[in-house]
């Protein structure tokens, strides 16, 4: 056994075994990315349309309930009628949109973002689906808002890489999820989002016209980030969708 | 089980019984508590974990003679971490509503004492025919539990298994429901897997009492 302790074996022997593994992982990670991929894109596809309102929600059941993963290609071209590309005020109608990485994006200067607008169309009324990524406690949080012509929310997702457990990874269930529905993004003729708020005094969220929704409890910082979110992304959006509306 | 000798045959049996890995030398017990809400991802945990218990075993137990004695830890971790890797890929291509489920959790098989225990203890010192079916004993001992554990909170707790409402619909009060029955949401808890580890632990002990410890 003693050719096996000596350091230059050691070192040797390390050396091959993290080049082999090495070798193993990359050729793996290769050879499946293509079905990842496919993956990804039917989750984003489900996400955007999970917020239009397009999904399998059971009323009083309080689950979120996707379009399944077979149908969601179809379901997806059959109520997502264009795509555009906001660059600098500038809006361009792109294919793209759909492959544009959001935390990517969030990383340039304002002016050199590409924001991407999803118009669907869902019983004859136009929805306006807007991608959004922003920062929650610990981690990125990111999610979908559905607005029609008039600003009004009709549906939202989000979704987050880590908060915690029982507190603000609770923003993607339904409850809260559900709160948004209905809720103005103008104050009045003034731009003011949406804010998750505490203490409101509308836990029931019956007044829609106020901006704000209900906060989940031990949630603050989360909170906090899915109102940045909202209202820092949505700001950009708000004279693009005004000027579908005069010109439809 | 002609195929297997007698010794060979208790590396399997062993572990699923009286050398439990979880009810009797309480390994694993994390992720036992963790992942037993449903029993689908029960179900796929014992799987993976059969997977990377049984491969790995059979890796280092190859490698046993050239493992340099003074790294030979980190090179236990280095052949589960890659395995479990290859898990975690594959989930992700093939099952991915599911990996997104298990999400941390596959990569805590990496941290599952079942794993380390059996290389440092069994692969080192034995051959690779002996130790793959060492390592399938053991996880088949861990998935046996995490299923029955499964079962139970998934069956108790969401009145479903596998998905499938099997005590009616609480909504339209079907089934059980339209007598009054309520699902438990406390199973969905994870203190209530170490209660039901306890329970089997204690039926256990009770029908075999050669297992209980003295004091």
């Amino acid at each position: 056994m003693a050719k096996t302790d000596g350091n230059g074996y050691t070192i040797l022997f390390a050396t091959i075994m993290v080049v082999v593994v090495g070798g193993v992982l990359a050729g793996l990670a290769q050879g499946l990315k293509p079905a990842i991929k496919e993956n990804e894109r039917f989750e984003k596809q489900q996400n955007i349309l999970y917020a239009m309102g397009v999904n399998e929600n059971v009323a009083g059941d309080g689950g979120v309930n996707f379009i399944p993963t077979d149908k969601v290609e179809a379901e997806y071209d059959k109520y997502i009628k264009e795509a555009y590309i906001i660059q600098n005020g500038k809006v361009t109608q792109s294919d793209e949109a759909f492959t544009v990485d959001m935390k990517k994006q969030s990383k340039l200067p304002k002016n050199e973002r590409k924001m991407p607008l999803f118009v669907g169309e869902r019983d004859g009324k136009q929805f306006f689906v807007v991608p959004m990524y922003g920062k929650g406690l610990w981690d990125a949080i990111w999610g979908y808002v559905a607005l029609d012509k008039d600003l009004v929310v009709q549906g939202v997702f989000f979704d987050h890489k880590g908060e915690t457990p029982g507190l603000g990874a609770n923003i993607k269930e339904r409850y809260f999820m559900d709160d948004f529905t209905g809720e103005q993004i103008m104050s009045k003729t003034q731009y003011s989002g949406i804010t998750v708020a505490k203490g409101n005094n509308d836990p029931k969220n019956e007044r829609k016209d106020d901006n704000k929704v209900d906060a989940l409890a031990g949630a603050t910082i989360t909170g906090d980030g899915v109102s940045a979110m909202i209202k820092s992304t949505l700001k950009s959006y708000v004279p693009v969708i005004k000027d579908f509306k005069t010109k439809a | 089980m002609a195929i297997l000798s007698k010794k060979d045959q208790r590396l399997i049996l062993d572990p699923l019984a009286d050398d439990n890995p979880i009810t009797i030398q309480v390994l694993g017990i994390c992720s036992a508590l963790a992942i037993t809400a449903q029993l689908k991802a029960s179900i796929v945990m014992a799987v993976s974990v059969l997977f990377v218990l049984g491969i790995g075993n059979v890796v280092i137990s190859l490698m046993r003679n050239i493992i340099p004695s003074k790294i030979r830890i980190i090179v236990q971790l280095i052949v589960v971490a890659t395995l479990v890797i290859v898990v975690d890929q594959t989930l992700k291509a093939f099952a991915y509503e599911l990996s997104k489920e298990l999400s941390v959790f596959v990569g805590l098989i990496i941290t599952n004492c079942i794993i380390m225990g059996r290389f440092e203890a069994f692969a080192l010192g034995n051959g690779p025919y002996r130790s793959f079916l060492d390592g399938i004993g053991n996880a088949l001992g861990y998935g046996v539990i995490l299923i029955i554990v499964g079962f139970f909170r998934e069956l108790l707790g969401s009145g479903t298994l596998l998905g499938v409402k099997v005590l009616g619909d609480p909504i339209e009060k079907t089934g059980l429901y339209s007598i009054g029955y309520e699902n438990n949401g406390f199973m969905l808890l994870s203190p209530m897997a170490l209660i039901v580890v306890g329970l089997i632990i204690w039926v256990q002990r009770s029908k075999n009492p050669a297992l209980v410890e003295e004091n």
